[in-house]
């Protein structure tokens, strides 16, 4: 199979955080990264907290303790805010991918017609779903006694 | 990305939508519960993560299997996600070999640990109820 040629990502991380001519998607595509580095690490320590259920009833209350702080409420709302987001903008990511989103190929006859035309009022669509659901979280979090 | 990993991205965009769908319900269930009124997975009332609750939905071979399923694609989704970031900032050939040994690794024992939680709090719940 034919290597494929890589060239030298001369602004690495930092790249992410410039979107130079591009729109607001090159932000949104930073902060999926970001968002989906933060779940991935929650997540990971996630799958460790909650195997504690396996040893029983004491176990399991003796870890829901040790993570029941404020702090960790906070930031479990952080984690739920991330995940409405990479949700929203995924599900926008992949209709993208699958040409839903960019409509079908023509020639360039004025006036012209671009994908962004179609992509991108489904972009603030998502979002305003997005702040929806995080909202309904913040609600749910710190107003609703559990 | 090289050609070889296309059937890898195709999982990964599969993996995105069962996430989409799985803990979409997952958060349904835990943080979403009071205000879609959607309490029927916590009967014991209280939190979601009380013991009572958290036994119940345990008992359920539902939860058991979509957990699973769930812990699967989580696992495939964002260790792949993080493998292509790690390999988009340019190492070298043994680097990305060792790279992607410790997250197949990594990946395969949490999946092992939560699939053994998954099954073995089951047989603790069915165990309670039981007595």
């Amino acid at each position: 199979m034919p290597e494929v040629k890589r060239y030298p990502n001369r602004l690495g991380i930092k790249g992410w955080f410039g979107g130079g001519r591009w729109g607001v998607e090159r932000y949104l595509y930073t902060l999926h990264r970001l968002t989906g580095l933060g779940l991935l690490t929650y997540f990971l320590m996630h799958i460790v907290v909650t195997s504690r259920r396996a040893l029983g009833a004491e176990s399991w209350t003796a870890a829901m303790a040790t993570v029941g702080a404020p702090i960790f409420k906070v930031g479990e709302y952080l984690v739920f805010v991330a995940f409405a987001f990479h949700a929203f903008n995924g599900l926008r990511l992949v209709l993208v991918e699958l040409g839903v989103l960019t409509g079908r190929p023509e020639e360039p006859v004025y006036p012209y017609e671009s994908s962004l035309d179609v992509q991108r009022p489904f972009m603030v669509v998502m979002m305003i779903a997005a702040a929806v659901v995080m909202l309904l979280g913040g609600y749910e979090f710190f107003f609703m006694a559990h | 990305m090289s050609m070889r990993d296309t059937p890898l991205w195709t999982w990964h965009v599969i993996a995105g939508l069962i996430i989409l769908v799985l803990l979409g319900l997952h958060m349904g269930i835990m943080h979403l519960s009071g205000v879609l009124h959607f309490d029927a997975m916590s009967p014991a009332g209280d939190s979601p993560v009380d013991w009572a609750n958290v036994a119940y939905r345990a008992k359920m071979i539902f939860f058991t299997l979509s957990y699973i399923v769930l812990l699967g694609a989580g696992l495939f989704h964002g260790l792949y996600g993080l493998k292509n970031i790690l390999f988009e900032l340019g190492p070298p050939a043994g680097l990305r070999s060792a790279i992607s040994a410790l997250l197949l690794l990594l990946g395969v024992g949490l999946f092992a640990l939560g699939t053994w939680a998954a099954f073995t709090a089951r047989t603790v719940a069915l165990a309670a109820s039981s007595m």
